[in-house]
């Protein structure tokens, strides 16, 4: 669970279905959702978090840079179940993430991220998914960037004479434990009504995401062509296939 | 969706951080220190010894009521993205009718209020004090002009409010079709089909024994009753909660079941249980609140005139006046979708540090409320245990059936499952109702609502509170309620109009109703009636 994201532009929603969508009275039952890194960036996804809007499946697509610089697209998560009944409310509205651990591939330097929704039932008029959050893999080295002069700084190891004093190194450590303690004691909170404080807990820290990129996009479908303005990837056809009570989507991409 | 590492110890740091603290932990670690003067601790294998200790000595039996207790109430871990909101009600459009509901029903208490110029809390004076403390026993015999008050909602108001929940984003707009719901409630929420339940409820089936069938005076008690008794009594001396609670499914003995509830509940009764209660107890003689009045006005209108609980009368009072005090009860609002009203110091509207939650409860209590607490006076007699258990099951169970929520044990399911269950196996009775202009959940709501307390003799709603325990779940309301209209089925397709369809499903007092769940065989309904 990270706190940080990364900034990221999502592209309006595209409506995948056959037949003209002007004139098909019928209601779509598939969206696409791009969501792409600035320009030259790539990520290593940790988490992709979302919230859901009445989205039965969703697959992700990740489009990954490899050695040479050549971009390709996989999958990473194929019909993820959201809405166990997609004619019901389960789930329906629920705060969702997406691991690295259910990924298919290390989703590593990737640059783009595709989110392929569907929703089967024809009972509900729309549906999408909200707040998309791509969370990054934490380096320990990557957020301090300390300057070079301060690694110069070298350490001066005085042996002093203790003269019958106890050795300094322990008792800083001592010192650290007792510190320690009161910190705890301090944050140690108990929801029980009759007090106490217990020294032995368990503080609990729930993180928070919080993020400066206020991600929206209308639900409404944007261009029929995903012919992409800005990135380098160009997308030429896809490939449907519908199966009547269930409806399946396979894209590939060429 | 975490991944269920993490979801299990965050369920773990949570209980850990209720139990810490409690009574219960001092009291456990006490007897971890007493016990090292035991001959059989060695200093070698201290911490397996004191665990041995532990558990030979009923401790950490207790500890695991407790744990198994948390684990009931508390909510599922939630996303870490998710506002707390979420957590009491994840869908949007609920939420916003239940916040509607709430400032209806506190519109209506603050017109009251100023229609009557009742205050909505006073200090009593010294005179009044002395006079209620002496009067405690018998408040009932007090007879206070309660003319001016009227209840605040009553159960059919709530129907309204659930008849017109709507979900924006759902397709409504086809005409009647296959998969046209008939019913008042037009909400597409998940609920099980008969064979689903016949899995779930596979203690209920034709061929497991259960109280209230088979121990009837024709049938040999060797049969089911003596052993199934036999097993009662070991569950009661076990003081195993999650046995209790597995035990309740098929019944409980009558004599067995104040202890087996207690246990299910982890309800106990320790000095510190009796002393909150007594402080309740000082609360209610030192304040006089508005609510108090409606509690009054409640208990006369429909406890006081039931041929079953009016003897109880006093105790109604001694319980429910302390329950609005006890602020407890006010965790229970994080997995419920209802806010607690606030009111705020005069002048300082709006200022957070100057609200109070009014009744200090959260909980304003309607017309037929005290029905909630009328049928545990039959089981317990000393009035801190009654407070304790009432408590416990209306946190768990009851609070659900007066908020609107998206939960399988809310009434929104209940009504749903009701409606649901009836258009899938009594098509015929169904639209005949319709067409009368008598909807099934018209007839049907008031019963859910109290979980058929008032509706049922009593000794029949114990049975169905045993199973309600047992499977820690009120979907089988809706059910009985279901075969309550199988089983009159063919009365009920003659009438013509609401009012004699609902003189014709009365108080089924004389009738004994014994919940069996459906059985491959059965076809007109998922009860066994007798």
């Amino acid at each position: 669970m990270s706190v940080n994201t990364v900034p990221c532009t999502v592209k309006p929603t595209v409506t995948l279905q056959i037949g003209d969508a002007e004139t098909d009275s019928s209601r779509p039952g598939v969206y696409v959702i791009d969501v792409t890194l600035p320009i030259g960036q790539t990520v290593n996804i940790q988490e992709i978090s979302f919230k859901n809007y009445y989205t039965a499946y969703v697959s992700v697509r990740l489009l990954r840079r490899d050695g040479e610089g050549a971009a390709k697209w996989v999958t990473c998560l194929r019909n993820h179940c959201l809405m166990p009944s997609p004619h019901t409310e389960e789930g329906s509205q629920d705060y969702c993430s997406v691991y690295r651990q259910q990924m298919l591939i290390e989703p590593d330097n990737v640059t783009s991220v595709r989110l392929i929704l569907r929703q089967p039932s024809s009972a509900w008029l729309n549906f999408s998914v909200e707040d998309i959050k791509i969370h990054p893999c934490l380096n320990e080295d990557s957020e301090w960037d300390i300057p070079d002069w301060l690694s110069d700084l070298t350490q001066v190891d005085q042996l002093c004479d203790l003269q019958g004093l106890p050795d300094p190194q322990t008792v800083s450590c001592s010192i650290q434990q007792m510190w320690a303690l009161t910190e705890v004691m301090q944050t140690n909170q108990t929801t029980a009504s009759i007090g106490r404080f217990d020294v032995r807990g368990v503080p609990i820290v729930y993180l928070h995401m919080e993020s400066n990129v206020h991600i929206t996009f209308p639900a409404v479908v944007g261009e029929k062509d995903l012919e992409s303005k800005e990135g380098p990837v160009m997308l030429h056809h896809f490939l449907f296939i519908y199966w009547l009570n269930n409806v399946s989507i396979q894209t590939s991409l060429r | 969706m975490m991944d269920e590492g993490t979801e299990l110890s965050l369920t773990i740091a949570q209980i850990v951080q209720r139990l810490k603290a409690t009574h219960l932990h001092s009291q456990i670690e006490r007897q971890a220190k007493e016990c090292l003067h035991r001959p059989e601790i060695q200093l070698e294998s201290l911490k397996e010894d004191v665990r041995n200790f532990l558990k030979a000595s009923g401790w950490e039996r207790k500890l695991q009521n407790a744990v198994y207790r948390e684990l009931h109430v508390q909510p599922l871990p939630s996303h870490p993205a998710a506002p707390p909101e979420h957590a009491k009600e994840p869908l949007a459009y609920m939420r916003k009718a239940q916040v509607n509901w709430e400032k209806r029903i506190l519109k209506s208490l603050n017109s009251m209020c100023t229609e009557l110029g009742v205050p909505l809390a006073r200090k009593r004076p010294a005179v009044e004090q002395k006079e209620l403390t002496n009067k405690w026993n018998e408040m009932g015999t007090d007879e206070p002009d309660l003319s001016r008050f009227r209840p605040v909602y009553a159960p059919k108001d709530f129907l309204e409010v659930l008849i017109s929940l709507r979900n924006p984003n759902h397709d409504s707009s086809e005409e009647a079709s296959a998969k046209s719901h008939w019913g008042l409630i037009q909400v597409p929420l998940h609920d099980r089909d008969i064979p689903q339940m016949r899995e779930a409820y596979s203690e209920l089936s034709l061929t497991t024994g259960q109280l209230g069938i088979d121990d009837h005076t024709h049938v040999p008690p060797d049969l089911f009753e003596s052993e199934h008794t036999r097993i009662g009594k070991k569950v009661v001396n076990e003081q195993d909660s999650a046995a209790a609670q597995q035990y309740s499914r098929q019944g409980c003995p009558t004599g067995l079941r104040a202890d087996l509830w207690a246990l299910i509940l982890n309800s106990t009764n320790e000095p510190e249980d009796v002393m909150h209660y007594e402080q309740l107890k000082a609360g209610v003689i030192h304040h006089d609140l508005l609510v108090d009045n409606l509690i009054y006005k409640d208990v006369k209108l429909t406890a006081s005139n039931d041929d079953y609980y009016f003897v109880f009368e006093d105790f109604l009072y001694q319980v429910l006046l302390c329950f609005s005090r006890d602020t407890a009860v006010l965790e229970h609002f994080s997995y419920n979708s209802a806010t607690p009203p606030k009111s705020y110091i005069q002048g300082k509207v709006g200022v957070e540090e100057f609200a109070v939650v009014y009744p200090p409860n959260g909980v304003i209590p309607f017309h037929g409320f005290s029905m909630y607490v009328a049928p545990l006076c039959f089981l317990y007699n000393e009035p801190s245990k009654l407070y304790s258990v009432f408590r416990e099951m209306y946190v768990r169970y009851f609070f659900r059936l007066h908020s609107v929520s998206s939960s399988t044990s809310g009434i929104v399911s209940l009504c749903l499952q009701f409606e649901r269950l009836l258009q899938t196996h009594l098509p015929q009775l169904f639209y005949h109702l319709r067409e009368i202009g008598a909807q099934p959940l018209r007839i049907a709501f008031k019963w859910m609502v109290r979980a058929f307390s008032g509706y049922l003799s009593t000794d029949q709603l114990l049975l169905l509170w045993d199973r309600i325990l047992g499977y820690d779940s009120l979907e089988i309301v809706a059910v009985l309620a279901a075969a309550v209209f199988a089983f009159r089925a063919e009365n009920l397709m003659e009438v013509t109009s609401l009012t004699s369809a609902e003189v014709s499903v009365p108080r089924p007092q004389a009738g004994r109703l014994s919940p069996t769940h459906t059985h491959t065989g059965f076809h007109s309904g998922p009860w066994l009636l007798k």
